[in-house]
C-alpha cells in the first residue's frame, strides 16, 4: 500500500517536471514569437517620430531618439494622400453598400427551399469561383461599358463574390427555422417581406461579417486602381502609398536644395510616417470589430 | 397520348414555378445582371485568345488565327520561366504555411495563462491587417543594405547585409516568409477553434492514463485536427498556379524579375503595358484552364474523404 503510494507521487512529480518543461519551452517560444511579430511595427511608429540621421545610422533600437514630427508635418500638407484617404472611405462605404445590397438578397433566394430553378442559379453563381475571363477580356468589358477611370468601377462590377453568397445561404439555412416562414406565410407574407421583416433583422451577425471583409477588402485593394484608373484624383490611398513607398515619389519640399543624403534621410522618415498615418486606423478599428473577424472564419469554414 | 400530358403537366408546373419563385428571382436581379455584364461577358471575350484582336474591328470583327497565341507563348524563351517561378513561389508557400498555423494553434490551445493566450492572439493577428501595398513597402525599408534595420541588427554581429532586393535567388525566401510572418497568426484562428470544440473529459482520462502534456498534443490535438488540416491542404494544392499578383507585383525590379516573374504579372505586363491583348489573353486563358483542372480535381478528392466540397 504505501510503495504504492510513493510510485503514483513519483509518477506525478516525473509528470509535473515533463509538464514544466513544456511550459517552458512553449511560453519561451510564444514570446519570441510575440517580439518578431510587434517589433517590427513598433520599430515603424519609433522610427517615424525620430531624428532621420540616428535611424538611418541605426542608433535606433528600443527608443526613439531625438523625438519630432515632421515627418508628419510633411504628410499633413500633402493633398494627394488626403484625397486618396477620401477616395478610400467613399469606395469603402459604397462598395460595402453595393456588396451588401446585391449579395444577400441572393444568398436569400438560393437558401429558399421552393427557389425554381435552384440547381441552375446555384451553378450560375459558382461557376466564376472555377473559371473567369481573366484580365484583358474583364478589362475590354469594363472599357465597352465605359466604366474606366469613374469611381464606379471601383464598387460595381467586381461586388457580386460568390463566396459571400454562399457563406450568406450557409447562414440562412442554418438560423432561420423553416417554421418561421411557415408562420410569415399564414400571416399573409411573400417572400420579400418576409426577407425584410424577418430575415434581414435575425441575420446582423452575417451582415457584419460580410460588411467587413468587404470594407477590409476595399481598404487594401490597388490591384483594379491600378488598372482600371488613371485620373489622379481618384486614385485610392493604396495607390498613393505605392507611389511613396514603392515608387519613390519625392512628396517633401523640404528635399529641393537639400545634400542628397539628408534628401534619402527624409524620404525614409517620410515612409515610416506614411505607414503610421494609413495603418493605424484599421489597426485601432481593430480590436472592436475583432468579434466579428473571428465570426467571419466560422462562417467562412461551415459547408454549403 | 401519356406523354402529351406529361408533357403538359410539365408546362404547367414550369409556369407555376416560375410564377411562385417570380420575387426571389426579383431580389437575384442585380447580382445577374452584374455578373451576366461583368463577368460572363468577359468569359465570352476570352475567344480573343484565338484572334487577333484590334479594337478598331473588336471582339466580333477580328480575324480567328486559332492556337497562334498559344504557340507564341509556348515557344517563348518566358514560357519555361514564368512557370517555374510560379510554381516554386507557390509550393514553397504552401510548404511554410500551411503547418506554421497548426503549431500556433496547439501552442495556443496549450496556454494556461488567460490573458497571456490572449494578448499573444491578437498580437499574432494584427500584421494580417497591414495592406500588401504596406507590407511591401516595409519588407523594402527593412531590407536596404545601407539604412534597414536588418542591416543594423545583423551588423551588431559583425556581419554585412547583401542587398537582398537585388538578389534574384533571394527573392522566394523573402516572398515566403514576409507571407508568413503577415498570416501565420490569422491562419491559426480556425484550427484554434477546431480546437477547442475537443471533449475536456479526452484530456481527464488522458491526465488519468499519465499522459503528460507532449502525450496530449501528440495523442489528443494532432488527431482533432486532422480532417480540417487535410480539407485545408487539399484546397491549397488547388491554387497552387494562382499566384496572387499584388505582393509579387509591387517586390518585383529588373534586378529580381528572373525568380520574380510568374505568370499573374507576365500576363498584366503583355496585356496592359506592351498591349498585346491577343497573347495576354491566351496566356491567361492557359493559366486559367491550369486552374479548373486542378480545383475540379482537388474538389472532387475532397469530396471522396469527407463529403466537404465547394459545391
Amino acid at each position: 500500500m504505501g510503495k504504492e503510494v510513493s510510485v503514483t507521487s513519483a509518477k506525478k512529480i516525473k509528470k509535473s517536471r515533463d509538464d514544466k518543461i513544456f511550459d517552458f519551452i512553449m511560453y519561451t517560444i510564444a514570446i519570441l514569437l510575440i517580439i518578431i511579430t510587434l517589433y517590427p511595427m513598433y520599430f515603424i511608429v519609433i522610427a517615424s517620430i525620430s531624428d532621420p540621421t540616428a535611424v538611418s545610422n541605426g542608433e535606433l533600437l528600443f527608443l526613439p531618439t531625438g523625438i519630432n514630427l515632421k515627418a508628419y508635418k510633411e504628410l499633413l500638407g500633402y493633398a494627394k494622400l488626403w484625397i486618396g484617404y477620401r477616395n478610400t472611405i467613399l469606395y469603402a462605404i459604397l462598395g460595402t453598400v453595393i456588396v451588401l445590397v446585391v449579395n444577400i438578397p441572393a444568398s436569400y433566394a438560393l437558401s429558399r427551399k421552393k427557389l425554381y430553378g435552384k440547381k441552375l442559379f446555384t451553378f450560375f453563381y459558382l461557376i466564376p469561383m472555377f473559371f473567369t475571363g481573366g484580365l484583358i477580356p474583364t478589362y475590354l468589358a469594363v472599357k465597352n461599358f465605359n466604366l474606366l477611370d469613374t469611381i464606379w468601377v471601383m464598387v460595381l462590377p467586381f461586388s457580386v463574390v460568390p463566396y459571400y453568397i454562399i457563406v450568406g445561404r450557409t447562414f440562412f439555412n442554418n438560423s432561420i427555422p423553416e417554421e418561421l416562414w411557415e408562420a410569415a406565410q399564414l400571416d399573409g407574407c411573400g417572400y420579400i417581406g418576409f426577407f425584410f421583416r424577418v430575415v434581414l433583422p435575425l441575420s446582423k451577425a452575417v451582415l457584419a461579417v460580410i460588411a467587413l471583409w468587404a470594407a477590409v477588402g476595399q481598404w487594401n485593394s490597388y490591384f483594379n486602381a491600378l488598372i482600371y484608373l488613371r485620373s489622379e484624383e481618384l486614385q485610392p490611398l493604396q495607390i498613393v502609398l505605392r507611389n511613396i513607398l514603392i515608387s519613390n515619389q519625392t512628396i517633401s519640399s523640404m528635399t529641393t536644395g537639400a545634400a542628397a543624403v539628408e534628401a534619402k534621410q527624409m524620404a525614409d522618415l517620410i515612409k515610416y510616417a506614411v505607414i503610421v498615418v494609413s495603418s493605424a486606423p484599421i489597426m485601432c478599428l481593430y480590436p472592436f470589430v475583432q468579434k466579428y473577424f473571428n465570426q467571419g472564419v466560422m462562417l467562412g469554414s461551415l459547408k454549403g | 397520348m401519356k406523354t402529351k400530358e406529361a408533357h403538359i403537366d410539365r408546362k404547367k408546373n414550369f409556369r407555376i414555378g416560375v410564377r411562385r419563385s417570380m420575387p426571389l428571382y426579383l431580389l437575384m436581379l442585380p447580382s445577374i445582371i452584374i455578373f451576366l455584364l461583368f463577368t460572363y461577358y468577359p468569359m465570352y471575350g476570352v475567344v480573343i485568345a484565338f484572334k487577333d484582336y484590334s479594337p478598331a474591328l473588336g471582339i466580333m470583327g477580328s480575324p480567328w488565327v486559332g492556337l497562334k497565341h498559344f504557340k507564341q507563348f509556348f515557344n517563348s524563351y518566358q514560357f519555361w520561366p514564368t512557370i517555374r517561378n510560379t510554381l516554386v513561389i507557390s509550393l514553397y508557400t504552401i510548404l511554410v504555411t500551411f503547418p506554421l498555423p497548426i503549431v500556433l494553434a496547439l501552442l495556443c490551445n496549450q496556454m494556461r495563462a488567460v490573458k497571456f493566450k490572449k494578448f499573444f492572439q491578437v498580437a499574432t493577428y494584427l500584421p494580417h491587417f497591414i495592406s500588401t501595398v504596406v507590407m511591401c513597402g516595409m519588407i523594402i525599408l527593412f531590407l536596404s543594405p545601407s539604412t534597414g534595420i536588418i542591416a543594423k541588427i545583423v551588423g551588431l554581429f559583425g556581419f554585412t547585409l547583401p542587398n537582398l532586393m537585388g538578389e534574384a535567388s533571394a527573392f522566394p525566401h523573402i516572398y515566403v516568409w514576409t507571407e508568413a510572418w503577415q498570416h501565420v497568426g490569422w491562419d491559426s484562428i480556425l484550427y484554434i477553434a477546431t480546437l477547442s470544440a475537443v471533449d475536456p473529459t479526452l484530456y481527464e482520462a488522458a491526465i488519468m492514463d499519465g499522459a503528460n502534456k507532449w502525450h496530449r498534443v501528440l495523442h489528443i490535438d494532432v488527431p482533432a485536427l486532422l480532417p480540417t488540416a487535410t480539407i485545408m491542404f487539399i484546397m491549397r494544392m488547388g491554387s497552387v498556379m494562382s499566384v496572387g499578383f499584388e505582393k509579387v507585383y509591387l517586390l518585383q525590379n529588373t534586378l529580381n524579375s528572373s525568380t520574380s516573374e510568374i505568370l499573374s504579372t507576365y500576363v498584366y505586363k503583355m496585356g496592359l503595358i506592351s498591349n498585346q491583348y491577343s497573347l495576354s489573353s491566351a496566356i491567361g486563358l492557359f493559366n486559367n484552364a491550369i486552374n479548373l483542372i486542378l480545383l475540379v480535381t482537388v474538389n472532387q478528392i475532397a469530396k471522396k474523404l469527407s463529403d466537404t466540397s465547394l459545391i
